[in-house]
């Protein structure tokens, strides 16, 4: 079975935090490719990339924007790496309500970044094109595509009630009204 | 539409709490380009000459450039300007960083804040929403804990900040007023601090249009891979471990002594493991690919950038080795003082305690050491307190004010502002002429353009010539080519070079480019990304303006005879223009007289170097020219011709 499957080409955006100088031309760029007319005007706030950057604690960490989630998380932990202090929204990607990241600044709507797609296709993403430093590298490698398992109803519909109040309330839910039933 | 420029000021009264939204006047766009330029002539049209600087009528402004928020790879520089009150003249001041672009993407060209607030207050502009807030709970904070206080407060960690410290609060001449990597100097803090306003953070999420955009972002995207890849602009002394040019060659303590062997391969050595070991990263400014500015991680201090030659300022004033300078600079730079002057102002001070001239009973509790010393000031000064309160009006006033022979160890100060610790043999005519006559008070802020040095063989110098994209016309190369001795230039050339090296600044200081990209960077090898010929070309593809080389030129000369306009109403005159006494130890008198009555010409200026009525009236400033008659600065009959 496992010859059957197609080969995929994942392409994606290789971040090294250590090479980022803050400079944030991939915002600058990525604003303007994505502008309609193309390039017609600047404006980092709609980016689909930001630079998370903290001067007092040495953090800079460009992220693309992911997909939107429609609740906040619950995971707000630290991590410790080579003695600097990040917290989790640093690297997080999804356009979220805890945060103004990710969002078209006029009508609230989730920014996603499409890797720059465009016809013919651009030779790397725009952001890519611009970071000098290296920060930004894009790679492509294969992988496999799996087969889809079809979705039950039930799946789809917890899935539907998990964005819409996040897993951790609807598992929180479904545990009270498993002990309750129980008991 | 306008384009790369929003088209409107925020107009701020700190007096009143007045905030407004003021629509511009494009036709000054067309004739100041922006920055500084727009900049001094509000300046001109309300500040006059009988506004004290610190009076609630001085106006603070900050600008963007003209390009900032383009796709112009190192437009990001904001200038502030005000009128100083330890020159009594124009303060003029850029920091990078991210301010500038993002002002503009808020809606406003510029912040022009006047009056004066009963108490600590700040600034926060949220695109249309603009409000002054309290700031009492950030008294004596350090400038970039209050960066981080205000994003924390207002939930907005992409708002940019700029703020004063201890030193601006308590109206320290030598406060800078910091923003992320960089800092602004020369008199401006000080003002900020008078004016109550602690800090300004700004955020917007507005669109900047681009005229020709396919065709600018193109350009700048091949621009900013030349950026990068060439090692001639950025700052190269950051990355780089060799110290001997400023250490064997510049003065030591309150500008005295040179070290003419001082550098060694030991020093090398141990310095560069030392800058490893505390060094996290190299950062650069919006939309700009170099990395001129270190962050340094210095034990028991928090995270500091280290800005240009700051790295040495305080351990040559010292006498000391760099642990010092880096440990001070983790004090210092939170306080917001300016790593330039501020040295000086104490290395002035040991020197007249030594002399006897101040003593244990004007400063009880003098520590023995030096560089105890040093730290002791530094909280004397930013206070104000005893002495501090004297230090802290800078080396030309301090040496006033204490009197009793002070006056003496007041040498290095052009215009009453501190100077770099420069003292060399034979008098050069290019830089006694930009050392006299430049108004923006730092060699820094005024050389650049033209190599500081000859190349010794003609063949070399016919190479370098073939490649030098930068230089205006032919003329500046045939001067080149037949430039053999450093101190030997005519008279003619040392003029048109004068005039060139700091034209640039004037350009750079309107559109918001870093010199270290343009006017400062060609006199180190000649290789530079901006230079007269491709600068109309950006400018006219980010607004749709139609300029040529000849409008950049005109615009340039607009705005250097404005600032001139505005400090010759104020009463700079010929008299001020002077280099310190020892600043060369071979001089010429004769020779200098001849020179400055030379450059006046040129610039079409009078023998007091007060720009004549022709010159005035040729750039559009004809108003100038009624008010200096009015003034009776200028006399009817006064005629200088327009070379």
């Amino acid at each position: 079975m496992r010859s059957g499957l197609k080969p995929k080409i994942i392409k994606d955006i290789k971040v090294d935090v250590d090479k980022c100088t803050g400079c944030r031309a991939c915002e600058m760029a990525c604003s303007a490719f994505h502008a309609v007319p193309k390039y017609s005007s600047i404006n980092p706030s709609k980016a689909r990339i930001r630079v998370i950057i903290d001067e007092l604690r040495d953090v800079y960490v460009p992220v693309r924007a992911g997909d939107c989630a429609n609740a906040e998380c619950n995971g707000r932990q630290l991590y410790i790496i080579n003695g600097k202090q990040y917290d989790e929204c640093a690297f997080c990607r999804a356009s979220c309500p805890s945060r103004n990241y990710f969002k078209e600044p006029d009508s609230g709507l989730p920014l996603k970044c499409d890797m720059c797609e465009n016809e013919p296709p651009l030779s790397e993403p725009m952001c890519v094109q611009v970071c000098q430093p290296g920060a930004l590298t894009y790679e492509k490698r294969e992988g496999e595509s799996g087969e889809e398992k079809p979705r039950e109803e039930l799946e789809i519909g917890l899935e539907a009630l998990s964005t819409k109040h996040g897993l951790q309330k609807v598992m929180d839910a479904l545990a009270r009204m498993s002990t309750s039933k129980k008991g | 539409m306008r384009y790369t420029e929003t088209g409107f000021n925020l107009e701020v009264d700190l007096t009143r709490g007045n905030i407004e939204r003021v629509e511009t006047d494009p036709r000054l766009t067309e004739i100041h380009l922006g920055g500084q330029g727009t900049a001094a002539r509000i300046l001109w049209d309300r500040v006059p000459p009988e506004v004290d600087p610190f009076s609630p009528d001085n106006l603070l402004i900050f600008s963007s450039g003209l390009l900032h928020a383009t796709p112009v790879p190192g437009a990001n520089r904001t200038v502030v300007n005000t009128i100083s009150p330890q020159t009594n003249l124009l303060a003029h001041s850029l920091f990078g960083g991210y301010f500038g672009p993002e002002l503009k993407h808020a809606g406003y060209d510029k912040i022009v804040i006047g009056g004066k607030s009963s108490s600590l207050v700040y600034l926060w502009i949220n695109n249309d929403n603009v409000e002054i807030r309290d700031a009492s709970h950030l008294r004596g904070k350090g400038c970039q804990e209050t960066a981080a206080l205000i994003r924390q407060e207002l939930k907005e960690p992409k708002a940019q900040v700029a703020a004063i410290g201890l030193a601006g609060e308590n109206r320290v001449y030598m406060a800078t007023i910091d923003h992320a990597n960089a800092s602004a100097s020369r008199g401006v803090g000080v003002i900020m601090g008078d004016k109550r306003l602690k800090a300004i953070a700004v955020r917007g999420t507005n669109n900047i249009n681009i005229a020709r955009p396919t065709e600018l972002f193109e350009v700048c995207n091949r621009l900013r891979k030349e950026i990068y890849e060439n090692p001639k602009c950025g700052d190269p002394m950051a990355h780089e471990d060799d110290e001997t040019f400023h250490l064997n060659n510049f003065a030591w303590g309150n500008a005295r002594e040179r070290k003419k062997g001082y550098w060694n391969e030991e020093l090398e050595k141990k310095w560069a493991a030392l800058t490893r070991k505390v060094r996290d990263r190299e950062t650069g400014c919006y939309n700009c690919p170099k990395t001129c500015h270190a962050v340094i991680k210095w034990p028991g201090r928090s995270r500091y950038f280290l800005k240009c030659f700051n790295k040495l300022t305080y351990l040559m004033a010292a006498h000391k080795e760099l642990d010092f300078n880096y440990d001070i600079l983790g004090v210092t730079q939170e306080y917001g003082l300016d790593g330039f002057s501020t040295p000086q102002v104490i290395a002035f001070a040991l020197e007249l305690y030594e002399a006897g001239i101040i003593t244990d009973q004007d400063m009880p509790g003098f520590p023995s050491d030096v560089g105890e010393r040093f730290y002791w000031l530094v909280e004397k000064i930013v206070r104000r307190e005893g002495i501090g309160d004297i230090l802290a009006n800078g080396v030309y006033r301090a040496a006033r004010q204490i009197g009793n022979g002070a006056e003496q160890y007041d040498h290095n100060t052009i215009k009453k502002f501190e100077q770099v610790t420069i003292k060399l043999g034979k008098v050069n005519p290019l830089y006694f002429l930009m050392y006299a006559t430049g108004e923006k008070m730092n060699i820094t802020q005024i050389e650049g353009s033209y190599p500081q040095d000859p190349l010794p063989t003609m063949a070399e110098r016919e190479r370098f010539v073939k490649d030098w994209v930068a230089a205006p016309n032919d003329k500046f190369k045939q001067m080149f080519l037949n430039w053999e001795k450093r101190n030997d230039l005519p008279v003619e050339a040392s003029c048109a070079i004068c005039d060139w090296n700091e034209m640039m600044h004037y350009i750079d200081d309107a559109i918001g480019l870093c010199g270290f990209l343009s006017s400062f960077r060609g006199q180190f090898g000649g290789r530079i990304p901006y230079h007269t010929h491709n600068i109309p070309d950006l400018i006219s593809l980010a607004t749709g303006m139609d300029l040529d080389e000849d409008g950049l030129w005109e615009i340039g000369r607009r705005n250097r005879n404005l600032v001139r306009a505005l400090n010759v109403r104020r009463g700079l005159r010929r008299k001020d223009e002077k280099p310190p006494e020892d600043h060369w130890k071979i001089r010429d008198p004769e020779m200098e007289t001849r020179l400055l009555d030379a450059y006046y010409e040129f610039k079409g200026w009078n023998r007091e170097g007060i720009p004549g009525k022709e010159t005035l009236d040729q750039l559009g400033l004809d108003y100038v020219t009624q008010d200096f008659i009015q003034r009776a600065i200028l006399t009817d009959s006064e005629s200088i011709p327009v070379k």
